[in-house]
């Protein structure tokens, strides 16, 4: 029975038991509805959840087992070195599936027969050809092993699959028996139903750091491989990076993290400034009719997707800083620069920046303000002698929250910056970051097991260290500021 | 009153009158001139920032309004039966036998004699350099055509077909004579064969729908890219995210917001939904690569994969402005259902959800604004691949078939070498860009229309 039908026939059952659960209860009152615990739609949605949860908590777990198990089983076909080995045994256990998936293909196309698909032999080595006939391309002819295992496989799919079906629908039916036999006039349906629905609230809270932890093991684990076949030190301080697909590779994070830093500083250069005057003026100066034009206005940049930033600064700020700046001045030939890309992300953080520090400078109490004008200051005095000191911490936080923005831009630096991997202070030259290599080292066809894409995960790991680092230091900035005048 | 005190004042002290607040010091001066330049580096960077806007929003769009204008050839085509279906019995699988080679021939031909025909000089330009007009593409819509309809066949139509990218570009001004003399693909006799064709209506510039519904097209064919695979595939993500992101988005805010104690699971849980708002994009594309593609299996470029990853890319910014939304929402609300017997849980979905559904929808319509134009994290799972083939229908797997999306369609195209490509890379900024002003449009509209101020 397939999953989709089976999930179907759920619903169904789902249904069946908001209907039944609720003629029950009515009935056992005989039709007074004061006489029940709860509202009469409590028994029924207890109907529908008691049929429908369990049993799909029972197929999601049978989905997870099952290719487990079943990898087990097959262990049997092969010598058992092979299976040891990690790489070795996934490489093999895909070629079983997809043979077996070809050999579903092949019955359902009618090339084969049920007891053909079966009794198939691989000796006569027709499997690849006859599998080709129905549109399966396989890389290699079939190994009898890899043959005989996905034969298996397909017998233990099939008869795993029965068994799914038979008793998740046992568990479904034992739900709805259950859910009626419980049901009367003084249970209390409300109760049950909204402790289900409290444990569903949860569960999706919880959602966030499961998404943590997904990020931090599925990093770990393939940056722990990736120690075990590149010396690790040699990562954190080598000072090249010339990544070779034949091996002997030289994987060396710093001329990257030069790279990046270089580029987040240009750009912190433009924005910092930029989004300081602007929340300055849109909070101190401007009139009412001015902000709400403007600030819509500015945060319009941060709307405009990344890569729209990327192909101006592919097309326009590149070209533009060659051929005017660079040429001229002898300073470096290629369009794609630290310069191009920290300029373009410097713009994309303006806004960032101004509507943080613009939040921050409002929060700072009237009070302030006039004790500083009745002293005689003007408002530019006010607000570099007393706004800005007060509302320091908050914009220190916005600064480092928008430099870990700068850090983990991607498409900019990919489009804008380069690939060329140096330790060169000349802003005007090519130059990569962090995120560039991620991107490059793990696009196109990759394998996963060898240390030039394994590297993409350490790098990744690298970023993710730094931004978080840089984002709780900001928040716990920002959080404490916030505190200061409440 | 002040006036009269103020003009009183040089009478009353007559030995300072340099103190006047009439007459400016030299101090005064220069601290009038600092609070005018400090005012002037204000305005000076919100003219920085608007201006950059505003010159980065006309170049893409000076690039890109051309790629919906598409160089077009319109001459009649015979069609022979002799050669397209040499059995003559109008067999689909017989017919398939004539591959775009014969279309192509008898194109070239039909050009070249049209040409004779309507007194076009064709000097300096040979057979070869007319037929390198013709885009690779129109051939195979050529062939679809009467595979679809054989009854074409024998008849004479008014054809339709691209020209190539080369030719486009000429139209479009992209392609001079200088450039041509030094391009190896085309030369400046055939820029004036076109200008004559253009003269007698042969060679047409038409709106390009086809830049909207086409599949990509491979390198050497920039006229025939298309948009197809990308809107769908763009589309099918959305309505997965929509339908993962709104349901987990809301039930957590709900717990975090209305039931969850005070205690450390909780401060872990906001921690970490703060921090995970911050982390880098590309993050996630590394997660969906560990976790649902090397792990789970899921096939890799595929719309579901997409959807996953952005759905936990967007999922706390649409829990930070649903807890906002639901925190909008007056504690008397909740009071007054309680105390009219309403169970904490009737008062949340009964009042309070009903109450903050405008900011939850305003919230979740500009996170699914974010997702729809985020690149990086997609590069990652495969959608950056060549697909030529549009995935299936929803009903029928198309969220495993293979896709690509609109942000990575303009990276993709942003690095493909011919100039060509950056025009339809633009193009597709702009497509992408409408989608987005409509998504802001109808959330401020929203926001105006339902949001109450308590």
């Amino acid at each position: 029975m397939s999953i989709l039908l089976l999930i179907v026939v759920l619903g169904v059952l789902a249904i069946a038991g908001f209907v039944l659960g609720r003629g029950r209860a009515l009935a056992s009152v005989g039709g007074n509805t004061r006489k029940l615990h709860s509202l009469p739609t409590y028994y029924a949605w207890h109907g529908a959840i008691m049929a429908f949860l369990p049993a799909m908590a029972v197929l999601t777990l049978w989905l997870i087992a099952q290719p487990m198990v079943i990898e087990r089983q097959l262990s049997g076909f092969f010598p058992a070195e092979q299976f040891e080995n990690d790489s070795q045994r996934i490489l093999l256990m895909a070629d079983v599936r997809r043979v077996a998936e070809g050999l579903d293909v092949a019955v359902s196309a009618g090339a084969l027969s049920e007891a053909q698909a079966d009794n198939i032999n691989a000796d006569d080595g027709s499997v690849r050809e006859r599998l080709a006939g129905v549109g399966v391309a396989l890389g290699a002819e079939v190994t009898p092993q890899v043959l005989e295992a996905s034969q298996a496989y397909r017998q233990l799919a099939a008869t795993g699959g029965l068994w799914r079906g038979v008793i998740v629908l046992i568990v479904a039916l034992a739900g709805l028996a259950y859910a009626l036999r419980i049901t009367n006039g003084d249970f209390r349906a409300r109760n049950r139903v909204e402790s289900v629905v409290l444990g569903i609230l949860i569960l999706a809270s919880t959602i966030a750091i499961l998404t943590t932890v997904g990020i931090v093991l599925s990093m770990l684990s393939e940056t722990i491989r990736f120690s075990t076949m590149y010396p690790f030190w040699d990562f954190v301080f080598g000072l090249t990076w010339q990544p070779n697909f034949q091996g002997n590779s030289e994987l060396g994070l710093l001329p990257l993290l030069w790279g990046t830093l270089y580029i987040s500083l240009v750009a912190m250069i433009v924005a910092v400034p930029t989004g300081l005057f602007t929340a300055i003026y849109l909070a101190e100066y401007a009139s009412p009719r001015v902000r709400s034009i403007v600030k819509p206005l500015i945060e319009v940049i941060a709307g405009i997707p990344t890569v729209v930033f990327g192909l101006f600064a592919l097309v326009t700020v590149g070209p533009f800083l060659r051929d005017w700046i660079a040429e001229p001045t002898g300073l470096g030939s290629s369009g794609s620069s630290v310069m191009t890309a920290g300029l373009v992300i410097g713009v994309l953080n303006i806004p960032f920046i101004s509507s943080l520090a613009d939040d921050i400078i409002n929060a700072v109490p009237q009070s302030l303000r006039d004790g500083s004008y009745g002293l005689g200051a003007t408002q530019s005095e006010t607000v570099r002698q007393v706004i800005l000191p007060a509302a320091l911490p908050g914009i220190v936080g916005a600064i480092l929250l928008a430099a870990s923005r700068a850090i983990g831009e991607t498409m900019i630096v990919t489009m804008g910056a380069g690939a060329a991997a140096k330790l060169d202070l000349n802003p005007f030259e090519a130059m990569t970051t962090i995120t560039v290599k991620i991107v490059s080292q793990l696009t196109g066809d990759t394998e996963f097991n060898s240390p030039e894409t394994l590297v993409a995960f350490a790098l990744g790991m690298s970023l993710f260290v730094i931004t978080l680092c840089l984002n709780i230091f900001a928040l716990w900035i920002v959080r404490k500021y916030r505190e200061q005048y409440e | 009153m002040t006036d009269a005190t103020t003009a009183n004042v040089p009478a009353s002290a007559p030995t300072h009158p340099a103190s006047s607040l009439l007459v400016q010091t030299s101090l005064m001066k220069k601290r009038n001139a600092a609070e005018a330049r400090f005012r002037a580096y204000g305005v000076a960077a919100i003219c920085v920032s608007l201006s950059v806007l505003a010159i980065m929003l006309w170049t893409i769009f000076s690039d890109g309004v051309s790629a919906f204008k598409q160089a077009t050839f319109s001459f009649p085509v015979a069609l022979d039966a002799e050669t397209l279906d040499p059995r003559g019995n109008r067999d689909r699988a017989e017919m398939m036998r004539v591959t775009t080679i014969g279309y192509t021939k008898i194109l070239n031909a039909q050009l070249i004699a049209y040409l004779a025909e309507r007194g076009i000089s064709t000097e300096g330009v040979d057979d070869k350099e007319i037929a390198a007009f013709i885009s690779r593409d129109t051939p195979a819509r050529l062939r679809d055509m009467v595979l679809e309809n054989p009854d074409l066949l024998g008849q004479t139509i008014r054809f339709e077909g691209f020209a190539t990218g080369r030719i486009d570009g000429y139209i479009k001004g992209r392609v001079t004579r200088e450039t041509a003399e030094r391009d190896t693909n085309i030369s400046v006799a055939q820029l004036d064969l076109a200008d004559r064709m253009m003269a007698e209506g042969i060679l047409i510039s038409k709106f390009n729908w086809s830049f909207l519904t086409a599949p990509d097209a491979s390198d050497q064919r920039p006229e025939a890219a298309g948009l197809g695979v990308a809107l769908i595939g763009s589309a099918y993500m959305m309505i997965l995210v929509v339908i993962m992101v709104l349901p987990l988005g809301v039930a957590a805010s709900i717990y975090l917001e209305e039931f969850a104690p005070k205690n450390r699971w909780t401060d872990l849980i906001e921690v970490n939904i703060s921090n995970l708002a911050a982390v880098p994009s590309i993050v996630y594309g590394i997660l969906g690569l560990a976790i649902f593609i090397n792990f789970a299996k899921f096939p890799q470029s595929s719309p579901l994969v997409g959807a996953l990853v952005l759905t936990l890319m967007t999922l706390p910014t649409i829990i930070i402005a649903t807890r906002a939304a639901i925190r909008a929402v007056p504690p008397s609300i909740r009071d007054a259902a309680l105390g009219v017997g309403a169970s904490k849980m009737q008062t949340v979905f009964h009042h309070v959800l009903p109450l903050a559904a405008p900011g939850i929808l305003t919230g979740t319509i500009l996170g699914l604004a974010s997702a729809l134009g985020e690149t990086a994290p997609l590069l990652l799972i495969g959608m950056v691949a060549f697909v030529a083939n549009y995935p299936s229908g929803p009903l029928d797997g198309g969220m495993l078939d293979p896709a690509t999306a609109l942000p990575v369609q303009v990276y993709s195209w942003a690095s493909r070498s011919d100039p060509a490509f950056i025009e339809r890379s633009a193009g597709a900024i702009i497509v992408l860009l409408a989608f987005l002003v409509v998504m802001n449009i109808v959330a401020i509209v929203l926001r105006r229309r339902f949001e109450r101020r308590w």
